[in-house]
């Protein structure tokens, strides 16, 4: 038994090693990179493994207990709300026209098709669509 | 349904199992059941009725789990890598899921990834940036995509 706790020890604590390593290249990454939307990546680093690992290490540590669940549900939480924070941040730096360097809003196929018919149904679709989106994200939130 | 997750949810958060503070949990969950419902009435729509298959989801979580470390080691690569190597890119990625649900579990899924983004979400398309882009990324988001696809249940629109 004492062998078994004494492996559970060392797995969870290179699980949190691993994790912390990946915050800190998460770091370096937004240090080191040139322009917002490859910080952007970098960020994702830190939000993926460092988190996941960190939580199952801590939940290692935490063993069969209540503060296992609790730390399952963080986990689920993080999985949902940072891919949504993410992406809130980035489209809100395409919309308001912040692009890559050398790089251009690559025009949607379809899209294009309508626009070529009549002016003011595309205006009308794209309104529809941006309610569209804005529902999506809120609910990537809450679920 | 609804009532027992939340049922659940407060004894595994609470922790603490007295008459008063069960009483409490009860009132909570039903005073959460009774503002639910009548916000569902209000929109029209029942969003806890998702059309994916619980099993096929947790089979493509786990996939995803080993996706997203691949694409962790390629982005700390990068990172850790003398001199920028990284050739950016924007581009549109058909997206053939119908459900909502669906489009959300892919652009979450793309975003998760480290090395990709989602940065605009349109009916059939997606706007995704990229760190380091190369050819075979369409592929394997053409990939995700599939998988997505095949856990929702039926095309709800």
């Amino acid at each position: 038994m004492n062998g078994f706790d004494l492996l559970i020890d060392l797995l969870s604590w290179a699980l949190i090693l691993a994790g912390s390593a990946f915050l800190l290249i998460g770091a370096i990454g937004t240090l080191r990179f040139p322009d917002f939307w490859s910080r952007l990546h970098a960020v994702s680093v830190t939000d993926s493994a460092g988190m996941i690992l960190l939580v199952l290490g801590m939940i290692l540590q935490a063993g069969l207990t209540l503060v296992t669940v609790k730390l399952v549900l963080i986990g689920v939480f993080l999985f949902v709300t940072g891919p949504t924070a993410t992406h809130a941040v980035a489209n809100a730096a395409l919309v308001s026209g912040f692009l890559p360097e050398g790089l251009s809003r690559p025009a949607l196929p379809k899209r294009k098709a309508v626009r070529k018919k009549s002016p003011a149904k595309k205006t009308k679709a794209t309104t529809k669509t941006r309610t569209r989106t804005a529902s999506k994200t809120r609910k990537g939130g809450t679920g | 349904m609804g009532a027992l997750g939340l049922v659940a949810l407060w004894l595994l958060m609470s922790g603490v199992y007295k008459p008063l503070v069960l009483i409490l949990g009860a009132i909570s969950v039903l005073l959460a059941l009774t503002i639910a419902n009548r916000m569902d009435r209000a929109d029209g729509n029942n969003y806890l009725a998702y059309p994916i298959s619980v099993i096929a989801a947790f089979r493509y979580l786990l996939w995803l789990l080993v996706e997203i470390a691949k694409s962790n080691w390629a982005v700390t690569k990068i990172i850790l890598s003398p001199g920028s190597k990284s050739r950016q890119n924007l581009f549109t990625v058909p997206v053939s899921c119908k459900s909502e649900i669906g489009q959300v579990i892919f652009a979450s899924s793309i975003t998760l990834t480290p090395g990709t983004i989602t940065v605009e979400t349109e009916d059939e398309h997606f706007i995704v940036h990229a760190l380091s882009f190369s050819d075979d990324d369409m592929d394997a988001l053409a990939d995700m995509d599939a998988r997505v696809r095949a856990i929702e249940t039926e095309a709800r629109d």
